[in-house]
């Protein structure tokens, strides 16, 4: 499944979107979309609010439940376990969230789409009005070199930053000195590339309403002499946020960069239900890219309905992880390095033309 | 007004289903054509404003064409942009329905 071009002369790439010569632009025809028939795919994409409002609900009652249960053992060794729930519940499950609600496709409901985006990015502590725009760049130019603002991994891949997300030490600083500039009014060069003008002032007031906030909480924190404020919101992005950084590590990481098929540059791995909950299906991302309008509990049926056109499905977290590490570790020295997935017999390849970006 | 139209035959009107659209081109310029669930039909430019995108690959959701790549929304009936990343409004033009078939008015 995996190998190299031979490469001595190789360059590490520049991947900032100020980059003067990113990857050639690619138009969405150019794009590889798995045969589906009309109808089935409306199907698929047709939104209603039961889904996502069982889903919130159970959420949103488990963070409120495990969060009691952490308040009522404060102070007792039982606080560990509470808060490592309660973590799991505010930092992973809301990462995930806001990525489906900035689709709008959690609910049918355009407004309980957005309420749940802000209280969900906040927790995320991720500005709602600037990932809304580097999240359509994204899907836009998904994993183009000096075109996608997203991409987590590139070459040389840090290592040592995957190890310091296991408490958010890598993104949490990145995503706090984003709010502390923001609010003072400064957004950088990248940013202003991809946010139209029209929308800076939201960015700029998201990031001061998310650190007054923060900045409440932990005034509240110094005045009780407590930790327990910042225990309940800030500090639970940190702490809680592992295993989303686990589960979406395997989205595009060591994949194929440049390439109009999200089939050979996203993942799609099987999970058990417990982590598919947690991670509002986004292990079926290689659907979610080619689809984006099919909200995320029709995923599996997503994934039913194109797979015969598509690589192997990953067993588990286990097997993507295998396939990952040692392709991350060979391209800490080797910029050229990637995983080749591998096309069924018989799928279809390419639109014309976009071979020649591999 | 409805003078200066050129008024296009489109398709029949069970061609298009129920909350539902359609692409339609004529020489360089594709329109999206829509049948809501009401059965009103309506008829907008075909590219969505954001970036450029067949807004016939979109679903219909009430009163709205939702564009399939980053799931921006406009009205149908006047073109608004109702939710980012659609942030410019869609042209609409005027249908009507004759003998069972669907046209649209279009001013250039
Ligand atoms: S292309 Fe239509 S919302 Fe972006």
């Amino acid at each position: 499944m995996s190998g190299a071009a031979k490469t001595t002369t190789a360059q590490w790439r520049d991947y900032s979107l100020s980059n003067e010569a990113p990857a050639p632009a690619l138009t969405h025809e150019d794009w590889y979309a798995c045969p589906i028939p009309r109808k089935q795919l409306r199907q698929l994409s047709r939104r209603s609010d039961g889904p996502a409002l069982r889903d919130y609900t159970l959420w949103l009652g488990l963070l409120a439940a495990s969060g009691l249960l952490a308040y009522l053992s404060w102070d007792t060794w039982w606080m560990v376990p509470a808060f490592l729930v309660y973590g799991l519940l505010y930092g992973s499950c809301a990462d995930s969230r806001w990525h489906e609600c900035a689709h709008g496709t959690a609910f049918r409901s355009r407004r309980l789409n957005e309420a749940f985006y802000h209280l969900a990015s906040f927790m995320a502590l991720k500005n709602a009005h600037l990932w809304r725009w580097s999240h359509a760049r994204h899907h836009s130019h998904t994993i183009v070199v000096g075109r996608d603002p997203e991409i987590a991994f590139p070459r040389p891949p840090d290592l040592f930053g995957m190890v310091r997300n296991l408490l958010h030490l890598k993104t949490g600083p990145i995503e706090m000195s984003k709010l502390l500039r923001h609010s003072v009014g400064r957004l950088n060069e990248v940013e202003t590339d991809y946010v139209p003008e029209s929308e800076r002032a939201k960015v700029v007031w998201t990031a001061r309403a998310y650190l007054a906030i923060l900045a409440a909480v932990i005034v509240w924190s110094l005045a009780a002499q407590s930790w327990m404020p910042v225990m309940f919101v800030g500090l639970p992005t940190f702490y809680g946020s592992w295993l989303h950084h686990i589960l979406s590590a395997t989205q595009h990481a060591g994949l194929a960069e440049d390439v109009p098929d999200h089939r050979l540059s996203c993942r799609t791995v099987h999970l058990n239900p417990v982590l598919r909950f947690i991670y509002s299906n986004m292990n079926y991302h290689l659907e979610h890219h080619m689809f984006p309008m099919v909200p995320f509990y029709a995923l599996p049926a997503l994934h039913a309905a194109i797979r015969e056109d598509c690589p192997p499905p990953y067993p588990s977290l286990w097997a993507a992880y295998r396939e990952m590490i040692p392709a991350m570790i060979r391209q800490t020295r080797d910029p050229d390095h990637f995983v080749r997935r591998a096309l069924p017999a018989g799928a279809q390849g390419h639109r014309a033309g976009a071979t020649a970006a591999i | 007004m409805s003078d200066r139209l050129d008024w296009v035959e489109v398709c029949a009107v069970d061609e298009i289903d129920e909350e539902d659209v359609i692409r339609f081109d004529r020489g360089t310029k594709t329109y999206a054509v829509y049948r809501t669930l009401e059965g009103a039909f309506y008829a907008t430019d075909g590219l969505c404003t954001h970036e450029q995108i067949h807004l016939a690959d979109g679903i219909v959701i009430d009163s709205l064409i939702e564009c399939p790549k980053h799931q921006g929304r406009f009205d149908i009936r006047s073109g608004e942009a109702k939710s980012a990343p659609a942030c410019v409004n869609l042209r609409i033009h005027p249908v009507r329905i004759e003998a069972g078939r669907v046209h649209i008015g279009l001013s250039d």
